[in-house]
């Protein structure tokens, strides 16, 4: 047996790597997906996460009481959690923060924070806080430094006590932004006594936290905090699944499923087939030793266990090679994972679940892959077995081929017709290469997607420069006080408002944003990169949100308003939008001032600054005390591709050489069978006088014309692959949108047949090698 | 024991037009005790045009010497000239243009491209070819012209070496080299190809070196090669060599 492995040495290598490439990316992903998950629930239990958050504008210490009877709610915190810039002396911009309040000496505090640096808060001691250590890394900062950071409009001055972790912050996300930037986004934790006087919040808090007894009802819960929060300026409390961190947490599992999903899947079927083309090849060569061992009394299920031992070698080689590779490549990826997930510790751990179900994985795939043949082998009767097989039988075929051959000469006929003689064989070579052209396509696509929303959001919707929100609606002087600011060139104010929808029983808690008529910076830009016609009183949905609502235009909707004097509003809907991004819903700023009775306000502004003037720009911006944050665009920009290049870019790298290693390992297996099969034609050739390259043509022209084959198959692959992954990882955050580029195509083209070039040398060199004596020898 | 035929004799020959001439060519297999000794030194020349019959047993080296002139395996030592070229000298590229442009070749299996029908399998070769004849003409030389678009797999063997021979001459060889081509074959169908064989040699002046088992066969060449242990044991001038069809065995 060791033997026949050696004999078909190179193919047995590719059948394995192709394995190896399924498994690996199956370990990997799932063993990502457990390491994440476990990391995650420990981390949520020992630091009692919230299983709910109620948002206020103020409610008095005593109402926790009366949340803590609350049916579900096992314990119920309240604290003060504020906006806030940090201003740093080296950072010229001003920077994001949320402050929060935190009792150091509580017993066993929900949302614990996990100390990794310095020491915990005193409650002694109100001038400190304990800052987010990602933050504090990025500045280096360190326990004992000072901080200094504006709050409701007035500056104060910390220590930094200790630095830490939140399972509230794992993706640390600043508001407006979607993707996370240590530097840019500080969290800090500060005592009830510092908050309190800087939020003017005495006696009371802003919002509540609370844990649920098991099997709550989340729904009637958060109905029942709406309820008696309502006076008390209630935004509208939402569950954990809805909270930002956790949100992109579970998306990003999701994401590293399908991935593992989908592409487990292909690697294998892949294998499965050359394993069956080999071994079919290999029971085809040894009929006679069959025939022989049978003559000599072995059994079928002796010869059927010599081939099956072969196959499950190969498939332990997968298996072991696959999940070795799946370690390293987990450990990769989770190197990454921790650059934008903030865990106390993350740990890749070689999972010998996954060790069993990837030998598991493959011995079916071998198993599967060598049924047919070994079956094929066993039922071969011994007389039949030792006489050579039949001759091949060929053809001439119908008039259509006649008149294509006859324009063709005689190598080229031959690579025809044994197309056509095998078109099973030759449809499965070509759906395999097809196979890991799709998967190069679907790479491709991704990232022409990812590019493509990157530039709408940054180039095409929002051309501003710098993102200002206001701790509360400000009036429109203060957008003439930003537009006066020397370096500002143009100041768009908006108006965005927390609103509860409400379609008869149907509710979804969401928001209105009020652009201005001709928006210049931010416009409303629907999937078809057209800008929405926002006019009139009415409110423009975008069609998720109509779909969560089931509401449809010339409808109307209600819409309860979650701030200021709270009212309820009735809106005609006026128009639906494909969005790219969220679930917008959009009227024109006066309209919505109007109905808010609340006349020429703006949330915030964006601004379209002189670049070379920004410190002067950022200095002014924080002196101003209401603003309560500030996005840098272009630095959100990079930020972003940043991320895109080391998350999923990595991720595309590596399924870049497993598509070339499928490609390659299908052409090469091909190749190899190719040649083994007709190499006494071949040799005649070169006696005939065919040159070493007239002589590659023949064996060639079969692949390449397979390869070439294979690229509409293969585009056809890629494109259902990626409608379907876009699909399945589009979320409410935010929508793949399915674009096609050409070049893509051509990318993908270029790996398969590169590969298949490959490939093709690897085996030229058995031709360069062939013994033309072999010619004059009676056939194998 | 020296071969009995004199240098002096062979120059004569060459004065006539020797197509090949061979001086002292060896081959070995292997190393060693191992080395199996195929040549052992064969001085041989062959006329231009001549049909040469080559007998001897089994295992003396008369399959090595004819892959050796026909450019499809190198002697270990010694000299080969076909015309003023020295084989021996050539690298792979020349000697597959020497074969392409001067070479037929007829196998003991006949080696036809199975995907292609016969009349296919001839033009195979005269799209290589610089002049080559028509192949519809081959097969009608070969008596073939109406199994033209049969696959090999559709024609008996004597039939499929009758198409290998028209695919040798197709090209209108210098030379054609016919290893065992009646091997597989009985009597009766060897003998057709036999004559085809004779009458191309005759048509087109084709010098030919048939391998034979028949001694039979020996009564229609010109030339007769007794070789025996890798080297030459006996050259046999035939004065009135008889057509094929009187030859049985
Ligand atoms: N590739 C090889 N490796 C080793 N020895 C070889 C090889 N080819 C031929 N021989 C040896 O060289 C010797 C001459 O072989 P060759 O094929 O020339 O004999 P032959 O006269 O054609 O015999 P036959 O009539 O059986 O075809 C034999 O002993 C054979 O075993
Ligand atoms: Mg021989």
């Amino acid at each position: 047996m060791l033997r026949d492995l050696w004999r078909i040495k190179g193919q047995a290598l590719a059948i394995i790597f192709v394995i190896a490439a399924g498994i690996a990316l199956f370990v990997m992903s799932s063993g990502m997906m457990i390491a994440l998950e476990e990391t995650m629930r420990a981390y949520y239990e020992r630091h009692r996460f919230a299983d709910a958050y109620a948002p206020v504008k103020r409610a008095p210490n005593h109402l926790l009481a009366d949340i803590r009877n609350l049916d579900g709610v096992s314990t119920a915190e309240g604290r003060i959690n504020g906006g806030g810039l940090v201003t740093l002396e080296k950072a010229s911009a001003p920077v994001s923060a949320r402050v929060i309040s935190y009792d150091p000496d509580a017993a066993s505090p929900i949302n614990a924070v996990y100390l990794v640096e310095g020491r915990m808060l005193r409650t002694t001691q109100s001038d400190e806080i304990m800052l987010l250590k990602p933050f504090a890394d990025a500045h280096n900062l360190t326990p004992g430094d000072s901080i200094a950071i504006t709050m409701n409009g007035a500056q104060h001055t910390f220590i930094i006590a200790g630095l830490v972790l939140s399972p509230e912050f794992i993706y640390a996300l600043p508001p407006g932004e979607f993707v996370v930037d240590a530097g840019r986004f500080a969290v800090l934790w500060a005592s009830e006594e510092a908050m309190e006087a800087a939020y003017d919040l005495d006696g009371a808090f802003n919002e509540v936290i609370l844990t649920t007894s098991r099997n709550t009802n989340e729904d009637g819960l958060i109905d029942d905090l709406d309820r008696l929060l309502a006076p008390y300026g209630a935004v509208g409390a939402f569950v954990r699944a809805d909270q930002v961190s956790n949100k992109y947490l579970t998306e990003e599992l999701k994401q590293l499923e399908t991935m593992g999903v989908v592409m487990t899947p292909i690697f294998l079927g892949v294998a499965i087939f050359l394993l069956n083309i080999v071994i079919t090849r290999l029971v085809h060569t040894e009929r006679e030793q069959i025939g022989l061992l049978k003559a000599f009394g072995y059994s079928n299920n002796d010869v059927g266990a010599h081939y099956l031992k072969f196959v499950l070698v190969i498939a332990l080689g997968g298996a072991l090679v696959g999940w070795g590779g799946g370690q390293y490549l987990g450990r990769l990826l989770s190197g990454i994972y921790q650059k934008y997930f903030h865990f106390p510790f993350l740990l890749f751990n070689p999972e010998f679940r996954t060790l069993g179900l990837a030998v598991l994985f493959s011995a079916a795939a071998a198993a599967l892959g060598a049924f047919s043949a070994v079956r094929g082998a066993v039922s071969l009767s011994p007389a039949v077995a030792m006489r050579p097989p039949a001759p091949p039988h060929f053809t001439r075929g119908n008039a259509f081929s006649k008149t294509l051959t006859r324009i063709l000469d005689q190598p080229s006929r031959m690579i025809l017709r044994r197309v056509s003689r095998q078109p099973f064989r030759a449809a499965l070579t070509t759906l395999g290469i097809g196979a890991a052209m799709g998967l190069a396509v679907m790479m491709r696509f991704n990232m022409n997607a990812t590019d493509y929303m990157l530039d709408i959001s940054f180039n095409i919707a929002d051309r501003s420069d710098v993102f200002v929100t206001f701790a509360e609606p400000l009036s429109e002087t203060t957008i003439y006080e930003l537009s006066n600011i020397e370096g500002v060139i143009y100041a768009e104010p908006f108006r965005a408002s927390a609103v509860m929808f409400r379609n008869d029983r149907i509710e979804h808690l969401g928001a209105v944003t009020g652009l201005p008529e001709n928006p210049v910076l931010n416009r409303a830009i629907d999937a078809n990169l057209a800008l929405v016609d926002i006019r009139g009183d009415g409110i423009v949905f975008s069609e998720q949100l109509a779909d969560i609502l089931e509401i449809a235009v010339g409808d109307t909707v209600i819409a309860e308003v979650r701030e200021g004097r709270r009212p309820t509003l009735e809106i005609p809907v006026t128009g639906l939008v494909e969005a790219m991004i969220g679930t917008p819903a959009y009227m024109t700023s006066d309209a919505l001032n109007k109905k808010l009775k609340e006349p020429n306000r703006a949330s915030g502004a964006y601004l379209k600054i002189d670049m070379a003037q920004r410190n002067k720009v950022y200095d002014k911006l924080k002196s101003m005390p209401l603003i309560a944050g500030v996005s840098l665009r272009r630095e959100a920009y990079y930020n972003f591709q940043k991320m895109i290049d080391e998350g999923p870019g990595t991720f595309r790298r590596i399924m870049m050489v497993f598509s070339i290693v499928i490609a390659a390992g299908v052409v090469y297996n091909g190749a190899r069978i190719a040649f083994i099969e007709r190499h006494h034609d071949l040799a005649s050739l070169r006696v005939l006088g065919f040159t070493k390259i007239e002589t590659g043509y023949v064996l060639f022209g079969e692949l390449a014309l397979l390869a070439i084959l294979a690229l509409p198959v293969g585009s056809l692959i890629g494109l259902g692959l990626w409608v379907y992954i876009a699909d399945a990882l589009s979320t409410e955050l935010y929508q793949i949108p399915v674009v096609f580029k050409e070049s893509g195509l051509g990318y993908a083209a270029i790996v398969v047949l590169v590969s298949t070039a490959i490939a093709g040398a690897l085996v030229q060199r058995d031709i360069m090698k062939l013994d033309l004596a072999t010619a004059l020898k009676a056939r194998e | 024991m020296p071969a009995p035929h004199s240098l002096k004799t062979t120059n004569d020959i060459v004065q006539n037009g020797a197509i090949y001439r061979t001086t002292g060519l060896t081959k070995v297999y292997g190393e060693g005790p191992a080395a199996v000794h195929a040549l052992r030194g064969v001085n041989l020349e062959i006329p231009t045009g001549e049909l040469v019959v080559l007998l001897g047993p089994s295992g003396s080296g008369k399959s090595t010497l004819l892959n050796i002139l026909g450019g499809i395996d190198r002697g270990s030592d010694g000299d080969v000239f076909f015309q003023d070229n020295a084989l021996s000298e050539m690298d792979d590229r020349g000697l597959t243009a020497y074969r392409r442009a001067h070479v037929g070749f007829v196998f003991q299996f006949y080696n036809l491209m199975p995907s292609l029908t016969a009349q296919e399998n001839v033009e195979l070769v005269a799209e290589i070819s610089p002049a080559p004849m028509k192949a519809i003409d081959a097969l009608d030389l070969v008596d073939l012209g109406d199994r033209a678009n049969h696959f090999p797999s559709e024609l008996s063997g004597g039939e499929q070496q009758r198409v290998a021979i028209a695919r040798a001459i197709a090209k209108k060889p210098t030379v054609l080299f016919c290893d065992e081509p009646t091997g597989a074959l009985d009597s009766k169908t060897g003998v057709t190809v036999l004559k085809a064989l004779q009458k191309l040699n005759k048509e087109l002046g084709a010098t030919t070196l048939v391998i034979t088992h028949a001694a039979a066969t020996a009564a229609m060449a010109d030339r007769v090669v007794h070789f025996a242990d890798g080297d030459i044991r006996e050259v046999i001038e035939n004065q009135i060599p008889v057509t094929a069809d009187k030859i049985s065995w």
